[in-house]
């Protein structure tokens, strides 16, 4: 790649942002998020950050000296980090260590660095790794912790035990993983509806709560209060986050109406899963979602509509995240057929 | 006389921290008089004046020192009387940058007689207070210095004029301080213009936040109450005082690209030159001066300064108690769009609207760049509705053959795009760098299709002479078998004419 | 699994042979395919990449037979088109085929000009205005920077300037 040719800028202002400055506006976003998610689910998504992290920065720093490119400008951007933050809080709390560490890797070095580094990767790098070590390792990614409150085994074990684990892959106590984990409540919901299970049935239990998922629902609540803060702060743009959700809740809407025992609530749809998290925080990444007003709409649209395709009809309880990387291959077309009229121009 | 409601916001632009305030606390103050002046001939990117003078030659103030030449130059005068000592040709700072242009030195002699007022300095036809304008030496006073009577002239008749005095650009004030003092002789100008144009209507866009110049001028145009004369406010946003956006917002028309207002029927004029029109038309004095903003916390006293065509910037800089660090970084014109200055040594021009003095502190750093994250906050920004990561990147990858359809030469080059990327890429300097690859390329592809035709045309011409040829040697040869009549005939002709081309070579037979 | 990998299997030979087929099948328009390359060379017909003239030029690229790399009037940009248009890979331009360019223009030093014609005749777009015995000048609106027109001139007047605007 040739070097960047030095143009001193005309304007006599300094710029009004930076990158560093937004990536660390959108971690802050994301504390208030993260508090609540400890306080139901335990420590292991902090041990898993602080893995993903140091993961994210030591494959960033390989791949960057591999490519000869200066190691300062790229590490000290923050969008390793915002990888490795959103990896947290994608993946479920209790993992061995080299779970998170190998997904952030991969994040990085296939999902970002292989393309030409930052600002030059087609898929969402956060998703490119959840999603292989989703793939690869089934067993671990569906084991997730209950919530506070809901006196399951498993609920509140405490920070030695997910530090334990981490790194021993042993619980304390010789309890057996599969005594403490559970599936979500989206899984559930799935399992049960593949058994022919009304929703009644199924989305009673401890795990459930009036609109989502125990625990999930006040963590997606301060996701998305953290993600309109980035709205006020004009990070993001409104155009993808009202496009996801609404290209989520129509359909779950209109099939709720049509069967409520079968097809989950809208609210339901929203509070449950990573719906929120993928709205504010993991669509609007700007790098892979389309550049134009138009085109944004559209591909919120299509991440809304295909998460709920993936929910209700396909093979994982989850579809956000093949929803974004599918997206993703449409983004250059979009924005080819979305492009704004010049001033002028007819 | 009513408020032109609503008006309708151009797309884009930013609200900058305008930092007028520290130039408009004092009034405008004169320049004493410079011990010598540098006039330059040409002041605009176009001819220059046709020099009128010679050294040892006494002038008076006012006199003609470059008379109007070809089309497109407009006449300099003396600004105060004294002799010309020299000619120079040396860079000067005006409209797009810097270039060299022919200067007249003068050192001042303190006589400065008053401008002699004849009757006849405004004549009765168009034709005639057009080059009567053009021999006043008025040129637009907005910053890039272009003819007025070329302007005004274009066209035999105007829908619109439009009076600029938004000055969106932080810093600058002189315009603003302008119609605080002076709005009478300016709605005076607008009428002039509205004559000379044969507009039906006058809009004058200030910006909101010139709250006393605002109340000045709609005062003034209240008393003159001329219906034809509407004071519009603008919201503060930069830039909306650019031509385009002016158009945009004040008649929600658009420009089309590669044309301008004057083509479809509306004329834009700064305030400042419609009040030096009024001066010269109402006292017969031709444009001997101009209010510089001198301006930016690297002063003393920042302030708003009447100085003559010609003065030394370093002049002007001691007027307003000199410079606190002499580091500070000199530039004409606004933070956004003016030129840095190598130093103080340059000459006041028609276009020179403000100077600027950043300290060191405040000077920009070049800041390395980072790679684009696409966030599209520069389309946002972005008053042409272009698309600047998309520009820059097929002018940084050398595919200059999307630039055009991606509008590059739509690009006003405001700046307002730099200041919002938060990878900080210089994207207008790289905008500004592929225009001139731009406009070579789309010359090799005219002259590409032309010289195809041509070609074309040529290989048919040859065809046809050969044709032509055939035709006579089959026609010759008949004639040679026929009968010995003919023979003798067609033999004596050609005879004749290598004799005729023997005695006259030069006869085109 | 059986049933899947052959159904794949059926599909990708049928879809090839119905790619195949419609290749050989569907008119295939020669003429309109050597425009299409025409029209990215420059045309100014110097032969400087060694054919008599753009068209020849064309013909033997759609045919295989030239490089991509002979016209230097033409450039990066020439090459970078005729890489995508053709499906190969760019390259440097080849230096040894002259250096003819749309940015000079041809001048006739009237002073040494004998009106000999030569000049006038070689040029490939009419250019040079002249008869003979008497002086010839170049049109510059009209020139392309060809080069034709100097080996021809037995009195070596005419030179290349860069060109203005």
């Amino acid at each position: 790649m040739p070097p960047v040719p030095s143009l001193t800028p005309i304007a006599h202002i300094g710029p009004m942002t930076s990158v560093p400055r937004v990536m660390l506006t959108v971690l802050c976003a994301l504390v208030p998020a993260l508090i609540v998610y400890v306080w139901y689910f335990g420590w292991g998504i902090v041990i898993n950050l602080l893995i993903a992290v140091a993961a994210a920065l030591a494959a960033e720093a390989t791949t960057l000296i591999m490519r000869h490119r200066e190691l300062r400008p790229a590490l000290t951007d923050g969008s390793a980090i915002v990888t490795a933050a959103l990896l947290a809080f994608a993946l479920p709390p209790l993992l061995p260590w080299w779970l998170p560490a190998l997904a952030a890797g991969i994040a990085i070095v296939l999902g970002k660095q292989l393309y030409g580094g930052v600002g030059a990767n087609l898929f969402n790098p956060a998703m490119v790794g959840y999603v292989v070590v989703l793939i690869s390792f089934p067993v671990e990614m569906i084991q997730w912790l209950p919530p506070r409150g809901s006196d399951l085994p498993g609920a509140d074990i405490g920070f030695v035990a997910h530090l334990a684990y981490a790194f021993t892959a042993n619980l304390p106590d010789d309890q057996a993983i599969d005594a403490v984990t559970q599936a979500t409540p989206l899984d559930l919901t799935k399992l049960g509806l593949a058994n022919m299970q009304t929703l009644a049935e199924i989305q009673t239990g401890p795990l459930f709560d009036r609109l989502g998922g125990r625990g999930w629902l006040w963590t997606n609540a301060w996701i998305a209060l953290g993600g309109l803060y980035l709205l006020y702060r004009g990070i993001i743009r409104w155009h993808i986050p009202v496009a996801v959700l609404l290209g989520l809740l129509i359909p779950a809407f209109a099939l709720y109406l049509v069967d409520a025992s079968r097809f989950p609530s809208p609210a339901f749809h929203l509070f449950a899963g990573a719906a929120l998290l993928g709205a504010f925080f993991i669509a609007t990444d700007p790098v892979t979602a389309a550049t134009t007003n138009r085109g944004r709409l559209i591909y919120g649209a299509g991440i809304g509509v295909l998460t709920y395709a993936i929910r209700t009809w396909g093979g994982y309880p989850e579809g956000l995240a093949f929803a974004v990387l599918l997206m993703n291959t449409s983004v250059p077309i979009i924005d080819r057929y979305t492009q704004p009229r010049i001033y002028g121009h007819e | 006389m009513a408020e032109l409601n609503p008006v309708r916001p151009f797309t884009g632009g930013l609200r900058l921290p305008p930092n007028k305030n520290l130039s408009t606390t004092m009034p405008i103050t004169t320049l004493a008089r410079p011990q010598r002046l540098c006039i330059p001939l040409a002041q605009h990117a176009g001819p220059p004046a046709r020099r009128a003078v010679s050294i040892g030659a006494s002038v008076g103030r006012g006199d003609p020192i470059g008379a109007t030449g070809e089309h497109g130059s407009v006449a300099v005068h003396a600004s105060h009387s004294g002799r010309i000592v020299a000619l120079q040709r040396r860079p000067i700072l005006a409209g797009n940058g810097l270039f060299d242009a022919d200067c007249v030195i003068l050192e001042t002699d303190g006589v400065d007689a008053p401008v002699a007022r004849t009757d006849q300095h405004w004549p009765d036809t168009l034709a005639a207070r057009l080059a009567a304008i053009a021999a006043a030496g008025i040129a637009g006073l907005g910053g890039a210095a272009f003819p007025t009577h070329i302007k005004l002239g274009a066209h035999a008749r105007y829908r619109t004029l439009i009076l600029n005095g938004a000055e969106c650009e932080p810093y600058i004030s002189c315009d603003d301080m302008l119609m605080r003092t002076h709005p009478d002789s300016i709605i005076a100008g607008a009428l002039i213009m509205l004559d000379l144009s044969q507009a039906t209507q006058c809009l004058i866009a200030i910006e909101r936040d010139k709250a006393l110049a605002l109340e000045k001028m709609q005062y003034a145009a209240a008393v003159r109450a001329d219906p034809r004369i509407v004071i519009v406010p603008l919201p503060t946003i930069y830039p909306a005082g650019g031509e385009r956006q002016l158009v945009e917002s004040l008649l929600a028309e658009e420009v089309p690209r590669g044309r301008h207002p004057t083509d479809i029927g509306v004329i834009c004029q700064n305030i400042g030159t419609a009040h030096a029109l009024a001066r010269f038309v109402s006292d017969g004095e031709p444009l001997l001066s101009r209010i510089v903003t001198v301006t930016g916390l690297g002063l003393r006293t920042p302030q708003n300064v009447e100085a003559p065509i010609g003065a030394p910037i370093s002049a002007l800089l001691d007027h307003c108690g000199g410079l606190v660090d002499p580091r500070s970084q000199l530039i004409v014109g606004g933070n956004m769009m003016g030129h840095p200055l190598p130093n103080a040594d340059y000459p006041v021009t028609k276009a020179t609207n403000c100077i600027v003095a950043l300290p060191l502190a405040e000077a920009v750093k070049s800041e390395p760049e980072r790679p684009c994250i696409r966030c599209g906050d520069c389309a946002d920004a972005c008053p042409a509705r272009l698309l600047p990561q998309e520009l820059l990147r097929a002018a940084r990858s050398d595919r200059s053959e999307l630039l055009t359809g991606l509008g590059l030469e739509d690009c006003i080059e405001c700046g307002c795009c730099d200041v919002v990327c938060p990878s900080h890429i210089a994207l207008t300097a790289s905008f500004r760098a592929a225009k001139p690859g731009l406009r070579q390329q789309i010359l090799h592809q005219q002259l590409a299709t032309a010289a195809a035709q041509r070609h074309d045309r040529r290989q048919a011409r040859l065809q046809r002479s050969a044709a032509e040829a055939d035709a006579r040697q089959q026609a010759l040869q008949q004639a040679l078998a026929a009968d010995s009549a003919t023979r003798r005939t067609v033999i004596d002709a050609a005879v004749a004419r290598a004799r005729k081309q023997r005695n006259d070579p030069n006869a085109l037979t | 699994m059986a049933a899947g990998v052959l159904t794949l299997a059926v599909l990708t030979v049928a879809l090839a042979a119905l790619l195949l087929l419609s290749d050989r099948l569907l008119p295939n328009d020669a003429d309109a395919a050597v425009e299409r390359i025409e029209r990215v060379l420059p045309r100014i017909q110097c032969g400087q990449c060694g054919y008599s003239g753009c068209r020849p030029y064309a013909e033997a690229l759609l045919n295989g037979t030239a490089a991509i790399n002979l016209c230097p009037p033409g450039g990066e940009a020439t090459v970078r088109a005729l890489a995508k248009l053709l499906g190969t890979e760019p390259q440097a331009v080849a230096p040894q085929q002259g250096h003819a360019s749309l940015d000079q223009i041809a001048t006739i030093d009237e002073t040494l000009c004998i009106g000999c014609n030569l000049c006038s005749r070689a040029c490939p777009v009419d250019a040079i205005l002249g008869i003979p015995q008497m002086m010839h000048t170049v049109i510059t609106a009209h020139c392309t920077g060809c080069e034709l027109c100097l080996p021809p001139c037995p009195v070596d007047c005419i030179r290349l300037e860069p060109r203005h605007g």
